[in-house]
């Protein structure tokens, strides 16, 4: 089994707060790895700055070493926008652009300079299909994307970030704005994209954890207290507020 | 007792506000009809075809504002051309790319300050810094125009681009775009609304300007094309109307273009209006 992430003594300051300490976790290839914590823990912090969108927030400090496939990701080689389309981020609440669903779709592969329209076609197509929305949109795809349901619109919003062939997705929280019927199908739809990519997902839900993910991160104020396989954090907690907190008894 | 003749004396508190408010809104609204219908009655028989499509002439003692007209519509369209790239980048910057917020805060704070300083004192430093360089000339009164509306192409396009939801930024910076794909095709779209609206308060601001021009862009009657006319001294409807009252006592020429402005003006206001709903609708979409 090979890592695709790899952090050693990771901290981050928001000025003079500290958000994470010491953080150490080693991310496996093609699995699902689910972030949990109560809020505020640091863990959506934690996933921003696996590809770098914490950039965007001003006074962030960050000391440590991250590397994605060996790479040091804060080295000044490293093309922050080439990071991106290698690690791909679904958000919290469904973003599509106010445009239609093909142009959506199409951004990514547009931003990384294919404009043959029979390539994008495909890329379109493929995309769709991966997120399982193709066979609901592929007659409407010229129509404004955001005049789909929510949970469309993240489906919508996987496709988008498959497109550009991400070899990773960050997904923050992706089902908390959603039905659970529209919760469940990201969730099938998450089980089948680990065949092809690596998944790392933020959750404030136990029981999708359990449900989806190979393996758990713990996180508490800041800290990485547990990582493990996500069968053993649940039966077998190591640590006593791993215990207390999926027990319920905090959070 | 005591409580009926207080209810009493209230109910006669509140019907004698009620006619005071009354009487306000009446004379308000009569007054603006007044001035409205005025303006139009005494404006509206000297508009003639003559009027419109002839220039003055001495020789056969008529009057014909074309080139006033004409004159208004280039320096409309040299000061938009100048004070949109201007106004609308000022403001990508401010709100996009700028990372000190204080700065940022004085800036905006000038500009609203800008915007509320009396425009005769545009004109004054207009005159002394393009009419003494390049002459009186349209130009001049186009350049003291672009600093009048600089303020108001900037202010209403970092409004709108501030209403642009951040998540539409994050989304395009998560595919990898650069800051400024993310602006061209994410950001700028959402805030076309904003320009238009900005350069159309800015025509309205044009169209009645005349403290600024009268110091810079003259008073001639001359009739140019584009070109000629930017580099030439003219007046433009508003100065061509004072002009006409003041030093040639022309009241019925001076009340046909207060005609024709006051028309114009109520024309831009509407179509502000239908754009700002068109563009309310679409995003509501």
């Amino acid at each position: 089994m090979s890592n695709i992430i790899s952090v050693k003594d990771m901290c981050l300051w928001y000025g003079e707060h500290q958000a994470l300490k010491n953080i150490n976790i080693e991310i496996p290839k093609k699995s699902i790895t689910a972030f949990i914590g109560p809020s505020g823990c640091g863990k959506s912090t934690f996933l921003k700055t696996l590809n770098r969108m914490n950039d965007l927030i001003p006074n962030v400090k960050i000391t440590g070493d991250i590397r994605y496939e060996d790479t040091d990701i804060f080295s000044p080689k490293v093309d922050v926008n080439h990071l991106r389309k290698e690690i791909g981020m679904v958000f919290q609440k469904p973003n599509p652009f106010p445009m239609s669903i093909y142009d959506n779709v199409a951004y990514g592969p547009r931003t990384h300079g294919i404009t043959n329209k029979i390539q994008l076609d495909e890329i379109v197509e493929f995309a769709l299909r991966d997120a399982a929305i193709w066979n609901e949109v592929k007659d409407r795809l010229k129509k404004n994307a955001l005049g789909l349901s929510g949970g469309q619109q993240q489906r919508l919003c996987i496709a988008r970030a498959l497109a550009v062939q991400p070899k990773m997705l960050l997904m923050d929280e992706p089902t908390s704005a959603l039905d659970p019927i529209s919760t469940s199908r990201i969730e099938e739809l998450v089980m089948e994209l680990k065949e092809k990519y690596t998944i790392v997902m933020v959750t404030h839900n136990m029981q999708q954890a359990v449900r989806v993910s190979d393996y758990t991160a713990f996180f508490l104020l800041g800290e990485l207290v547990e990582f493990e396989k996500t069968d053993n954090i649940f039966s077998q907690p190591q640590d006593k507020r791993t215990e207390d907190y999926i027990t319920g008894r905090f959070g | 007792m005591l409580n009926r003749s207080l209810s009493k004396k209230r109910k006669s508190f509140e019907v004698l506000m009620k006619i005071l408010m009354l009487l306000s809104v009446g004379l308000t609204a009569s007054l603006v009809l007044f001035l409205l219908v005025y303006v139009l009655v005494q404006g509206i028989p000297n508009i003639t075809w003559e009027l419109l499509s002839t220039k003055p002439s001495y020789l056969t003692e008529k009057i014909g504002i074309l080139p006033d007209i004409l004159n208004t519509v280039y320096i409309v369209i040299a000061t938009l051309f100048l004070v949109l790239p201007l106004g609308v980048g000022a403001a990508i910057y401010l709100t996009e790319y700028a990372s000190n917020k204080k700065m940022v805060g004085i800036i905006e704070y000038a500009a609203e300050t800008l915007s509320g300083i009396p425009s005769i004192i545009y004109g004054l430093v207009g005159m002394l810094l393009f009419s003494n360089n390049m002459g009186t000339c349209l130009m001049a009164g186009a350049l003291t125009l672009v600093i009048m509306n600089l303020p108001t192409i900037m202010r209403t396009t970092q409004e709108s681009l501030k209403t642009v939801p951040q998540s539409y930024r994050e989304g395009a910076f998560g595919l990898g775009a650069g800051k400024w794909r993310v602006v061209r095709t994410v950001v700028l779209p959402g805030c076309v609304d904003g320009v238009i609206t900005g350069c159309i308060l800015s025509v309205g601001r044009i169209l009645g300007e005349s403290a600024a021009l009268l110091f810079t862009a003259g008073f001639a009657h001359a009739l140019n094309g584009i070109i000629d006319g930017l580099a030439a001294p003219g007046a433009t409807l508003t100065v061509a109307l004072y002009v006409y009252a003041k030093e040639q006592g022309e009241f019925g020429v001076a009340f046909a273009i207060a005609a024709i402005l006051m028309v114009l003006t109520v024309l831009i206001n509407f179509v502000a209006t239908l754009v700002q709903k068109y563009f309310a609708k679409r995003r509501s979409l």
